[in-house]
């Protein structure tokens, strides 16, 4: 599957289906990542299950140090 | 006490989290400062270097109000969306609204952050415009509700400290919000100063995170505030033009 993640077009395994599956084949911290798709933020404590599909736009930000 | 909105302070110093030479030297900082809101900025994460150390792992975030904010937006909209980003960590309701207009001097954009402010009013945040030091841009800021203001001391990490006390007394003396004195600061005794002008609070980051030794810069804007706070309840006394002695005048016999 295609999909654009933080700006970056990637292909990812099939067996990545959802928001989950995502952050864990990135290896991402799921409680610091706040996630959007195709332009809509997700609800943290429902975004897991998400369905990703094909030609989805992802993005994936966390709070860093800032002033 | 510092009130902003529902929630209630006892240190009247915000610190930002950027820069500092490494997370053990930060939360050293942190804890000296005593302070109990922390700044952030929202950005994506490195899909291809996952597992970078973040400075939230190292606090306990419950100690903490976080204040993250929309540094990066240069429109209303952006700041928007960064701002319920950072909402969606479940997190925090508090948003700092940071519309950079200039490049060079960081200075934030006036319509920009008014609209922003405005947008994220409506949409139920917690707001804390970072703006300018003009007096009447203030008055339309808090007009609008948002809960505290925060103007410039000076430019964004330049260290130049107050460069116009008269505005941020008259922004001051016109606020029924809370008015915290945001950016610039460099010293100890810039952030009395902003203090013993009445300020509610001092939010700074660079003064501390790049000083040669962070940890005891926090400590000592930790007191700067109490002394200018201190100093501003106690009523300093008025300036005159000549002296006037503090020892009485009879009674010299050995004159």
């Amino acid at each position: 599957m295609k999909m654009t993640v933080n700006g970056r077009e990637v292909e990812v395994p099939e067996n990545v289906r959802t928001v989950r599956d995502l952050l864990d084949h990135f290896d991402l911290n799921k409680d610091l990542a706040i996630v959007e798709l195709n332009q809509s933020i997700l609800d943290k404590t429902t975004r897991d299950d998400q369905k990703l599909a094909n030609g989805d736009r992802v993005e994936i930000v966390q709070f860093v140090g800032g002033g | 006490m510092l009130k902003i909105g529902p929630y209630s302070f006892e240190s009247r110093l915000l610190l930002g989290t950027g820069k500092f030479p490494d997370f053990d030297i930060q939360k050293a900082a942190v804890e000296a400062s005593e302070t109990e809101i922390l700044t952030f900025a929202v950005r994506r994460m490195n899909i291809f270097e996952p597992n970078q150390p973040n400075f939230l792992e190292k606090i306990d975030v419950k100690k903490y109000t976080l204040l993250p904010n929309t540094a990066g937006a240069k429109t209303a909209e952006e700041a928007v969306r960064i701002a319920k980003l950072a909402k969606a960590s479940g997190l925090c309701d508090m948003i700092k609204v940071e519309v950079i207009g200039c490049d060079k001097t960081l200075l934030p954009d006036p319509v920009e952050t008014l609209r922003a402010s405005e947008m994220l009013l409506e949409e139920g945040f917690i707001v804390l415009p970072y703006t300018s030091d003009d007096v009447l841009l203030a008055k339309r800021l808090e007009d609008l509700g948002c809960h505290a203001i925060m103007p410039g001391a000076s430019p964004i990490g330049t260290g130049l400290g107050i460069v116009n006390p008269l505005n941020i007394h008259y922004i001051i003396e016109q606020a029924n919000v809370p008015v915290i004195v945001d950016a610039g600061i460099g010293t100890p005794s810039d952030a009395a100063k902003a203090m013993e002008l009445g300020a509610d609070g001092v939010l700074l980051n660079t003064a501390v995170s790049g000083a040669a030794d962070p940890v005891q810069m926090a400590e000592a804007m930790k007191y700067a505030v109490l002394a200018g706070r201190g100093g501003f309840q106690a009523g300093r006394i008025p300036k005159k033009l000549h002296a006037n002695a503090s020892s009485p005048l009879e009674g010299m016999s050995v004159l």
